[in-house]
């Protein structure tokens, strides 16, 4: 069946990010003025998002049904997308402090995009595995983008070496569901004879451990805080919401679309979730590196969306009870979480200075005094991660709780309760920084860090985001909770 | 259409208002942030006054409500109201602000600005408290309410601040968590966060919880609110938030944020988990009288004399849940009543300890000593407010005790008689106390010249001073707005007693105060049927 029109339209965002990918690299040696590839980037992000509004609107499934566009995926391109959009804003001043070329930078950028947008989207497994690797391997050489710098050098080989070794667990695993369902089209695995196939089932597993990787949960976690550590910041911002967005959502529509793979799965995503909450959170609390703690609390994140996907499947095997709240919630909390992390990172990306030196709690001490605005964006940010109300975080935790408790997970739930508790701790313990601690000698007397336009922009709308999805989440919930989500 | 306007939604955001209005105030001048923060909060405190005026007097149910639709999916609702219980509890509030703002006129002097705002957004989360009528809601203000206190104990606070901000968010934060678990449970269970649909739900018997559900829902909740108030043996965090709190943050902290954990056992504890909190009465009464007795004990032996009112507060708060808890309409009236006379007391024990610190710097009893020669009208107005905390007669802390007891009496007289060592303890360590600090022989060459209380405190201790004494003597004002609200609670709790419990007992004198009791329990039974025929 050859390709037609409609085909590229459902795919159009996709498209749309690499050809600006190719774009800027095409120009980058005629072209000498920073200025101009910055907007190239802007408009090629912005495009391949409004492009998302088109392929939202001829839905269905393309290319024989290899990629899906579907609410689900119109969601996760908008969100994709946006990232992409406040990265480049993020990162223009800070390839410019640290002297970095600018071109390659976006055009990796703009190719992760297009990967994790076809991870959002894809329908069949072989379609996911490209997208997958499209977006590891543009990552893997942004988290190395800063070449003199050694720690950066470790973050791009670390990242290297065990994500390959986890895509090589997720080839091997779409190998053998391939064997045992004879497809590789998710909504072709449809057969009764898969709930009871061993070789089905390690298939998912291998799948399960290759995603579980690139979404940091517990017991493949261990490269995030020396990736997130050593890349640039913004190429952090990126990890931290992007990638593991794209994941999610493969996970999801695996999860959802895949009888046997709800089976009896709950209990591999139950102790998952657990495992992630606790390696994340007690993790995060010994930290002193601000960078580092985003990172493990990055991990204990993907523990609560975690605890969605435990709920997600419960529901699914039961069939009786509407799963729909639950994938809501793993779609809203990410949407939350990756404004948080954005703007969390484009702020310490920003006061880190030349050379990102100074990452470590004692430099944000006596914040509110030296940048009162700053430090509130920041609180903001932590009270969301925190999950306090009028924040949108808040809503996050709330409707996973709601998950959780709708399927009688009570223990996970309490085991949750109980992470946010270890939580606040070390995200109070940085408000307490900046707040209640007198800035030392040197800060005070080097004076606010400069914060440009463009991360001026970046702030103003993650902290409104914040806010406002604090405040009236309504829009996305009506949105996420149509029962046509997956396009069925 | 519900009746009364928007009062209720221009009580919680009206300070909040104000503190928008004073962040992006230009400039730095002190006395005009001062002046617009307490022109504010007496302005608030005239709104909450008009609710004297709206809502009918001594009706049972809530009043002047207000209903919008917030969130659709799960359907959380705007709903706000208030009865008998929570009116006054919102007085206190708004009468609590602005005593706090004028007492930190002088002694916050570094980030002025923040300090005001913190204190009106921290009136936002507690009127909001008071005022929600949907479960969400509730937990919202509840949990928005932490950070500005957080922030009053940790950036104006005293040496060891920090410390006692994170242990109070913690501790809190520890509580709500499971509360919201449970509010959730509740969510599944009837498919609304909203309070009056879950109170008709079980009236009706449409909800039926199993009694081991209900034990643990009540537990949830609980645990929030006896964190809160705080109830033995979890008033570790208590201690520490007060020592190391500044005046107006101990103020507001005794005065009214411990009581929005009372407040939940009233509102939601009991008329949601009846069967529960029947079973649990006679443990938490324990508790409650172990706190009575421990929290005097400990107060006694203090040599720390913001401790030791820490302490007091324990003790005190310990007959609100025993007069909660025991299930009776006059009980209950009294832990109301208690509630808010702790407000008073103990909020102006903390303003006088406050102005000594501010002459001194020190909360060493042993650092004092004969104050009572540099400052015969401080020392006046301590004893004034030492008695009114240990109940005596024609006083507000009396009215309180003695409903507490008396109610609790004619229920379990064995919990009585141990409840009132508390009194006696309570004047112990109160009078002890004040002899120390205030007679003898002047120990220290600096309190010899130390200066008696200025314009401003005067005008602070005379407020203080006369609704201290107006709430002593003009109690029915209050119990006769009481008086329903309670009673409908204890019908919730205890359906069979509902009109036993109401009955007038009190037929024979018994001291000075009962005339004003009988009266209001008569009202409360006369009143009841017909009322509640006209909630449910």
């Amino acid at each position: 069946m050859l390709p037609s029109v409609i085909d590229a339209y459902r795919v159009l965002p996709e498209l749309v990010w690499c050809g600006f990918g190719v774009l800027v690299m095409l120009l980058q040696p005629f072209v000498r003025t920073r200025q101009f590839f910055t907007f190239l980037a802007l408009i090629g992000a912005l495009g391949g998002t409004a492009a998302s509004v088109t392929a939202a609107m001829h839905a269905g499934p393309g290319f024989g049904g290899l990629v899906q566009s579907d609410s689900f995926s119109f969601f996760f391109r908008l969100l994709i997308g946006a990232v992409a959009f406040l990265v480049v804003l993020a990162s223009a001043p800070y390839l410019e402090r640290e002297r970095l070329p600018f071109a390659e930078f976006y055009s990796l950028l703009l190719f992760a995009a297009a990967g994790m947008g076809v991870l959002a989207s894809a329908q069949e497994l072989l379609t996911a595995f490209i997208g997958l690797e499209m977006s590891s391997i543009s990552s893997y050489v942004l988290a190395g983008y800063r070449r003199d710098a050694l720690k950066s050098g470790e973050s791009a080989m670390k990242y290297f070496l065990l994500g390959s070794f986890a895509t090589a667990f997720f080839l091997y695993g779409i190998a053998l569901v391939y064997g045992s369902s004879g497809t590789t089209m998710l909504v072709k695995m449809d057969s009764a004879d898969l709930l009871h196939s061993t070789l089905f089932e390690l298939g998912l597993a291998m799948i399960l451990i290759g995603l579980g990787f690139k979404v940091a949960a517990a017991p493949f976690q261990v490269w995030t805080p020396d990736v997130y550590e050593g890349a640039p910041t913004p190429v952090t911002a990126l990890f931290s919401a992007g990638p593991k967005a794209a994941a999610f959502a493969l996970l999801l529509r695996i999860f959802a679309t895949v009888p046997a793979a709800t089976h009896f799965w709950f209990w591999a995503f139950w102790v998952l979730a657990a495992l992630t909450m606790f390696a994340g959170n007690l993790g995060a609390l010994v930290q002193t590196n601000v960078k580092r703690l985003l990172a493990y609390s990055s991990i204990a994140h993907a523990g609560y969306i975690l605890v969605a996907f435990a709920a997600v499947t419960l529901m699914a095997r039961d069939k009786s009870s509407d799963a729909g709240p639950a994938y809501a919630a793993v779609l809203f909390y990410l949407l939350s979480y990756a404004l948080v992390k954005m703007g969390a990172f484009t702020i310490v990306s920003q006061l880190g200075g030349t050379g990102e030196k100074n990452l470590s709690l004692d430099d944000y001490a006596g914040l509110s005094q030296r940048q009162p605005w700053v430090a509130a964006a920041l609180s903001v940010y932590l009270l969301s991660l925190l999950g306090l109300p009028v924040t949108a975080g808040f809503f996050g935790k709330f409707y996973i709780f709601k998950a959780a408790v709708n399927s009688h997970l009570m223990w996970l739930a309490v085991l949750m309760a109980i992470n946010s508790i270890i939580g606040a701790y070390y995200y109070l313990r940085v408000i307490v920084v900046m707040y209640m601690r007198e800035s030392s000698a040197e800060a005070a007397a080097l004076g606010p860090v400069s914060f440009p336009i463009g991360v001026n922009v970046v702030l103003w709308i993650t902290v409104a985001g914040t806010i406002l999805f604090g405040l009236y989440p309504n829009p996305v919930i009506n949105f996420i909770l149509q029962p046509t989500l997956l396009g069925r | 259409m519900l009746p009364g306007g928007h009062l209720l939604s221009v009580l919680i955001f009206f300070p909040a208002i104000g503190a928008l209005a004073l962040l992006m105030l230009r400039g730095d001048d002190h006395k005009f942030i001062r002046i617009i923060a307490l022109v504010v909060s007496l302005v608030e405190f005239l709104f909450s006054l008009w609710m004297l005026v709206k809502a009918p007097l001594g009706a049972a149910g809530y009043q002047l409500r207000e209903y919008a639709n917030w969130i659709n999916q799960p359907p959380i609702n705007y709903h706000l109201g208030v009865d008998g219980i929570s009116l006054f509890l919102v007085i206190l509030t708004t009468f609590l602000t602005p005593i706090s703002i004028l007492a930190s006129w002088k002694s916050i002097e570094h980030r002025v600005k923040e300090f005001f705002v913190m204190l009106l957004m921290l009136e936002v989360g507690v009127v909001g408290v008071f005022l929600s009528l949907d479960l969400f809601l509730f937990f919202l203000f509840w949990e928005v309410m932490l950070i500005p206190m957080a922030f009053l104990i940790g950036i104006w606070g005293h040496e060891r601040r920090v410390y006692a901000a994170v242990k109070f968010v913690l501790y809190t934060m520890a509580g709500s968590i499971l509360m919201l678990v449970g509010i959730i449970w509740l969510y599944n269970a009837t498919g609304t966060f909203d309070l009056p649909t879950i109170q008709n739900m079980l009236a009706t018997g449409l909800l039926a919880l199993s009694p081991r559900e209900e034990m643990l829902l009540f537990l949830a909740f609980f645990l929030a609110f006896a964190i809160k108030v705080p109830l033995f043996p979890l008033h570790t965090w208590l201690p520490d938030a007060h020592v190391e709190a500044p005046t107006a943050g101990s103020v507001m902290l005794a005065g009214v944020l411990l009581k929005m954990g009372t407040y939940g056992m009233i509102r939601f504890c009991l008329p949601l988990f009846p069967g529960a909190a029947r079973r649990a009465a006679g443990w938490v009464a324990a508790l409650a009288i172990i706190g009575i007795i421990y929290g005097a004990l400990v107060a006694m032996v203090q040599p720390n004399l913001k401790k030791l009112v820490a302490y007091s507060s324990v003790s005190h708060l310990g007959f609100v849940v025993l007069g909660i808890f025991a299930f009776h309409n006059i009980s209950m009236q009294g832990a109301v009543y208690q509630m808010l006379a702790h407000g008073i007391s103990t909020g102006a024990l903390f303003l006088l300890v406050g102005m000594l610190y501010d002459r001194r710097h020190t909360f060493e009893i042993s650092e004092y000593g004969g104050l009572a020669t540099p400052m015969p009208k401080l020392a006046a107005f301590f004893l004034f407010v030492a008695l009114s905390s240990l109940g005596l007669p024609m006083l507000n802390g009396f009215v309180g005790e003695y409903l507490v007891l008396l109610g609790t009496y004619q229920r379990h007289w064995g919990w009585a008689t141990w409840a009132a060592l508390g009194v006696i303890l309570s004047a112990c360590y109160l009078l002890w106390s004040y002899q120390r600090v205030f007679f003898g022989e002047i120990t220290r060459e600096k309190n010899r010249t130390l200066p008696d209380a200025s314009a401003r405190e005067k005008w602070i201790l005379v407020t203080m001073a006369i609704v201290t004494l107006w709430m002593g003597i003009g109690s029915t004002f209050i119990t006769a707005r009481t008086a329903a609200a309670a009673q409908d609670v204890i019908d919730q709790v205890e359906p069979q007693h509902a009109f036993e419990a109401a009955a007038p007992k009190a037929t024979t004198p018994r001291g000075t105060a009962p005339h004003t009791k009988r009266d209001s329990a008569s009202a409360a039974a006369n009143n009841i049927p017909t009322e509640r025929l006209g909630l449910r």
